[in-house]
């Protein structure tokens, strides 16, 4: 186990600096520029911001600058748009705010995703399973912006029963939350029933209920654990489309999370905030998915981490 | 005659697939008395199986008991209802299966799956269900059983797991142990090791075992008694004695000259049985064996034959015995 986590921290180091490296030339390579507004200021203005951001130096020299102070005092830098920001003190005030967002999101396509995926397979080929399939066939095949639009045009717009943009109280959250679990659940009942189906035909099933076990104590205890494996599988996946897929319903919601920051940054060209939104959601990913491998390990005792 | 152990009466079951319906089990009866060890010979598909599960009401779907009873321990397994049956699984009739490398559940520990059965039918608190478990570990003989208590399945050799199947299957002192083709996935070394400890144990706990196989071998080492199956009927059954040295069916006598002999000649060839087995969906109207048989005449293919009773224990389907009878009784007139 420790030796794992070196050699997960190691790689981790190695993936971050080659995230950071990649989207720092990237960048440059973008035409446009982070003080070309609406109103141009005039070109002695933009040469003196650039002067004093060091956006006047070579690529290269600048991006051995920027590493030198992201590795040596882990400082992102500041916003070149929001003048006088921290990127730090940005990323602590708007990322708890879109992992509320995402975890809601990701408990809920795991919480009613896998018992829906368990009662199709346990009705087989009969309509309760049909449905479920439909509507999860259906919810594979519509991207999370088009949930998102249509709900806010019917909830919002049509019965005005809902709120659609801002998380302000629990209410704001329904159709956010919708939007963004509504692919994972999908997939994740279509996983389970699957992983189910084949659980339940294996032999130590039969051994469960030879012991006496009733149906609904073989199921939640020796059927559920397995067929959980490949949904616990797909969690790292899950989670680098629930981030993804916050960028856009944090948008399209008016939602003051880290996403619609990281998609504004663009727009802006601002960017230490780009580099800085990018390196901490890598991380992010990383380290969740470091999480996701001792789950697993937990679950199957089978599994050895190396 | 003492009093049976398990009485199966003119069980008929059948599987009702999108096919039609399959007779796995046609019309059989089995009696079996406390302390005796029965063996159920048959070729893949012959019914074997299913027997037993009836016997434990786990047919699986979508079968079902069309006909018949089954008496067991004074229970009528064949209309109990799914909550008594479970108070008797696991409790009173235990089962192994045939592959112990896929029976265990691999994700938790073997302490845990033996531990399981005691929770269910005892009232053993936890201490006591852990003495318990470490006394059937040493039962079954295997070693450093406090290590193998906290081990998973996938840590464990075939024979082991085969072994920590049997601990859990007498882990509440059955009166019957179902082995379903106990030694089919094992070396052949482990397999001796394996049914020596079974018989070793049925003196110990004074048990009744059904023995599921398709090799004499095994049941020529532990029965008393063999039923022969083919095609979902028991075409014979009888003493170990009766059907190794004196067999009547056609089907019998050709299992036991498909099996190679240490005393005889060396360059003898094995005969093995002509033909297919019978396609269970569409089974002949008469002897399901008849299309096999050397033997074979006109009636065999047209009627199912009863029952002729050789000794008390030896009994036979089969028109030939049926024939001898006749002519016997009518001075050989036809």
């Amino acid at each position: 186990m420790g030796g794992y986590i070196i050699k997960r921290v190691a790689s981790a180091i190695i993936t971050i600096f080659a995230v950071a490296t990649i989207t720092f030339f990237l960048m440059f390579l973008v035409p446009g520029g982070p003080f070309l507004a609406e109103k141009a200021p005039t070109p002695q203005t933009i040469e003196a911001l650039e002067k004093k951001y060091g956006l006047d130096q070579p690529v290269v020299v600048q991006y051995a600058n920027y590493m030198k102070r992201l590795i040596f005092k882990l400082d992102l830098g500041t916003s070149l748009k929001k003048r006088g920001q921290e990127i730090n003190d940005i990323i602590r005030v708007r990322f708890p705010v879109s992992a509320r967002l995402g975890a809601i999101s990701v408990c809920t396509a795991i919480c009613l995703g896998i018992p829906l995926g368990s009662i199709a397979a346990l009705n087989r080929e009969k309509w309760l399973d049909r449905t479920i399939m439909a509507i999860s066939t259906v919810g594979n095949a519509i991207p999370s912006f088009v949930v998102a639009t249509v709900l806010m045009y019917v909830c919002g717009v049509v019965l005005r029963i809902l709120p659609t943009f801002g998380l302000t109280s629990p209410a704001h959250y329904i159709l956010p939350v919708i939007s963004l679990s509504f692919y994972p659940t999908a997939y994740i009942s279509r996983l389970t029933r699957t992983s189910m189906l084949d659980v339940l035909g294996q032999d130590y099933m039969r051994t469960a209920k030879a012991k006496g076990l009733s149906q609904f104590k073989s199921l939640f205890k020796h059927a559920l654990r397995n067929a959980v494996l490949p949904v616990v599988t797909y969690l790292g996946p899950l989670l680098a489309f629930i981030m993804t897929g916050n960028f856009v319903v944090e948008r399209i919601f008016t939602i003051p999370g880290l996403g619609s920051e990281f998609i504004s940054s663009i727009t802006d060209r601002d960017y230490p905030l780009i580099m800085g939104t990018t390196i901490f959601l890598a991380t992010l990913l990383i380290i969740l998915n470091v999480f996701v491998d001792i789950a697993y390990k937990i679950i199957d005792p089978r599994i050895k981490l190396k | 005659m003492s009093k049976a152990l398990l009485n199966i009466n003119n069980l008929k079951v059948s599987f009702f697939t999108p096919a039609g319906e399959v007779k796995a089990i046609n019309d059989i009866s089995i009696r079996m008395e406390e302390g005796d060890v029965l063996g159920i010979v048959g070729e893949s598909g012959s019914g074997k199986s299913v027997t037993a599960y009836s016997i434990m009401g786990l047919i699986p779907y979508p079968g079902k008991i069309v006909n018949g009873t089954i008496e067991f321990n004074g229970h009528n397994i064949h209309e109990m209802a799914e909550k008594e049956l479970q108070n008797i699984r696991g409790n009173e009739v235990s089962i192994i299966f045939q592959d112990p490398m896929t029976s265990l559940n691999p994700v938790y520990t073997v302490g845990n799956q033996i531990q399981e059965a005691l929770f269910l039918h005892t009232n053993m608190d936890k201490q006591r269900a852990y003495q318990r478990s470490l006394e059937l570990l040493n039962l079954v003989g295997i070693n450093e059983p406090e290590k193998r208590l906290k081990q998973y399945p996938h840590e464990l050799s075939g024979g082991m797991r085969q072994r920590v199947m049997i601990a859990i299957a007498l882990a509440c002192e059955p009166k019957l142990l179902i082995a379903d083709e106990p030694t089919t996935a094992l070396d052949v070394t482990i397999q001796a090791q394996i049914i020596e400890l079974m018989m070793e144990l049925k003196k110990k706990i004074n048990m009744s075992i059904i023995v599921i196989t398709h090799d004499l071998g095994i049941v020529a080492s532990m029965c008393d008694k063999i039923a022969v199956m083919y095609a979902g009927k028991i075409v014979e059954s009888g003493t170990i004695d009766d059907i190794f040295y004196s067999p009547q069916h056609e089907y019998t006598k050709g299992l036991l000259k498909s099996i190679p002999k240490l005393n005889k000649k060396e360059h003898e060839k094995l005969v093995p049985i002509k033909g297919v087995p019978v396609d269970m969906l569409n089974p002949p109207a008469g002897c399901p064996f008849a299309p096999r048989c050397d033997s074979c005449m006109k009636i065999c293919l047209k009627r199912m034959p009863e029952y002729t009773n050789i000794s008390d224990d030896h009994k036979c389907a089969c028109w030939l015995l049926q024939k001898k009878e006749y002519e016997a009784a009518t001075g050989g007139e036809r």
